[in-house]
């Protein structure tokens, strides 16, 4: 007991490693994603600004980068991690792969809450004559808004997950801790506490998640 | 006001072609309620989207306020969608803003000054009859309350023309009603042209002029909705208007009738408004030595106007029935022979 509580530190500094990296990785994976899933939405056949080409090129790649585990991503892409940040070690050699993993996951997703606008109201404000600009920004992007909170909550789970291996590269959070301690020292205390830390973590996201959506549904 | 012709539209569907509508032409006059009835598949919720090019034509002009719309470029066809209202069967609000946004957005979107929005939608919404529901959104109102928060967002831009796409067939009988009634009411205050589509022969009865009856991709048959009730030609038309009043004959008294004669026949009178007060039956047994008896009977509201329909069975001499006849085409609206089949030229 006395030992743990002199690891405290340890978990606060794994904590604020691992809350580091997802936000960062988080906050540019946004960045990328959500535009990515407009387009991923718009270019489709029938849609606002159908384009085959856009499409499919887009789709294709989403879904590769989507089929590699992130443990194998994180290796195959050394050369641009280290082309992006000059280095393929610690937080920053994590966060660049951490975003190429997150950026189609998050686009996949805002795809999956833009396509539950319902097509009617898209095409009633296109018979009141809105411009297609002004549907994606004033009511494909408003009316989805649960849909996308829902999305960001799921990426930054999955998020979570991946910073856990990004240890390996020694990045530090707390999978990093989990995986020293509890994997290559047998420490079952350490192990516990690491995996008690990231349930409360992910619950407590999940549930704010759902509850800023319920928000914004503002359904009665 | 609207002037479709020849409207052809088909689709692509795997590798077959489909045609939703085949040669299609019609016109609505400025400040007419014109309805388009068809069973489903009819082809008409594709020709209402034609009008405001929602759905673009194969071929066929459509020309609404004198506008060519095929020819318009992509700015000056959202310019002229600003003055083409429509309000949907789902009603299609923004589930995210409330009553006022809902009504507001567009007029935001289209840059409109904000205390005159306040005012417009404020206006608008006492016209729906939604006043105080402005903070309500739209999962807390009813059918018919959400599809007044329709019309009234269909009007913010002060259309000169409104489509109906099944407006009413999502609500209940007396929900249509009183949404039928608004609509009559802005059709009055804004001399505002409505094109409505509806599978539901009430609805034409209601409140529409014109109607044309939709089958398969093409116009069977249309005119004012008060002859063609009086005197439909389609079988179809028939159809639908069996469902506000059915006026058939059974086959065996048909038949017993036919049976007789020359001696006998069978009259369809309509007869409009105030002439339901005129004692012609009276008159014309007194004055044909004729007997009539009455088969069948039924009055109804056109659009406000009575439409009386009696099925007469006229026997006695060939001469005295035919001086008959002609006595009833002078003093009623409407005189078809029903039985023995009259030929139509």
């Amino acid at each position: 007991m006395e030992r743990l509580i002199e690891m405290i530190p340890v978990f606060g500094q794994s904590l604020q490693e691992t809350v580091i990296m997802v936000g960062f990785s988080l906050f540019i994976a946004t960045l990328i994603g959500i535009p990515l899933g407009i387009l991923l939405v718009i270019t489709q056949v029938n849609h606002l600004f159908p384009n085959k080409i856009i499409y499919h090129t887009l789709n294709t790649i989403i879904n590769i980068v989507r089929s590699l585990p992130f443990i194998i991503l994180m290796v195959a892409i050394i050369p641009f991690t280290e082309l992006i940040v000059g280095t393929s070690i610690g937080i920053e050699g994590a966060i660049v792969p951490l975003i190429v993993y997150t950026s189609p996951y998050i686009s996949r997703l805002m795809e999956t809450a833009l396509h539950d606008v319902d097509r009617g109201v898209i095409e009633a404000y296109q018979a009141m004559g809105a411009s297609r600009t002004q549907i994606i920004f004033r009511i494909m992007l408003r009316e989805a808004r649960p849909g996308i909170v829902l999305c960001l909550t799921i990426a930054t789970i999955g998020l979570i997950g991946a910073t856990a291996m990004a240890g390996a590269v020694g990045a530090g959070g707390l999978g990093d801790l989990a995986l020293r301690y509890g994997y290559q020292q047998w420490d079952i205390e350490v192990m516990i506490i690491t995996v008690v830390i990231l349930v409360v973590l992910v619950q407590l996201i999940q549930s704010l998640g759902n509850w800023a959506a319920r928000k914004l549904k503002k359904s009665a | 006001m609207i002037q479709l012709t020849d409207i052809h539209k088909s689709y692509q569907v795997g590798n077959k072609q489909v045609e939703a509508l085949k040669g299609v032409s019609l016109q609505v006059e400025k400040g007419q309620i014109y309805g388009v009835i068809g069973f489903s598949g009819a082809g008409k919720s594709t020709l209402l989207r034609t009008i405001n090019l929602l759905e673009k034509p194969t071929s066929g002009s459509v020309i609404v306020n004198g506008q060519n719309m095929l020819t318009l470029k992509e700015k000056e066809l959202r310019q002229a969608r600003k003055k083409i209202g429509i309000i949907f069967q789902h009603f299609n609000l923004l589930s995210s803003y409330n009553v006022f946004d809902n009504v507001a957005e567009i007029l935001r979107m289209n840059r409109v000054p904000k205390d005159v929005i306040k005012r417009k939608v404020e206006d608008l919404l006492g016209l729906v009859g939604l006043s105080d529901k402005a903070n309500a959104y739209p999962s807390q109102l009813s059918g018919g309350q959400k599809q007044r928060v329709g019309i009234a967002r269909a009007l913010a831009t002060d259309p000169e023309i409104l489509l109906c796409d099944e407006a009413t067939s999502a609500l209940d009988p007396q929900t249509t009603e009183s949404i039928l009634e608004l609509l009559l009411d802005i059709n009055r205050k804004f001399n505002l042209t409505i094109v409505l589509i509806t599978h539901e022969m009430q609805v034409i009865k209601k409140i529409c002029d014109q109607v044309a009856i939709m089958e398969n991709g093409v116009v069977i048959e249309q005119g004012s909705v008060l002859d063609v009730f009086s005197n439909p030609q389609e079988q179809t038309t028939r159809n639908f208007i069996k469902t506000v009043f059915d006026d058939q004959v059974p086959q065996e008294i048909l038949s017993k009738i036919k049976e007789t004669g020359p001696v006998s026949k069978i009259v369809r009178v309509a007869f409009r408004g105030d002439a339901a007060l005129d004692p012609v039956l009276g008159t014309l047994s007194a004055r044909f030595p004729i007997s009539t008896n009455l088969l069948y009977g039924s009055i109804t509201t056109i659009k406000g106007t009575a439409l009386g329909i009696l099925l007469l069975h006229i026997s006695g001499e060939d001469q005295a029935i035919q001086d008959g006849i002609r006595f009833l085409r002078e003093s009623v609206y409407r005189v078809d022979i029903v039985s023995p089949e009259e030929v139509r030229s």
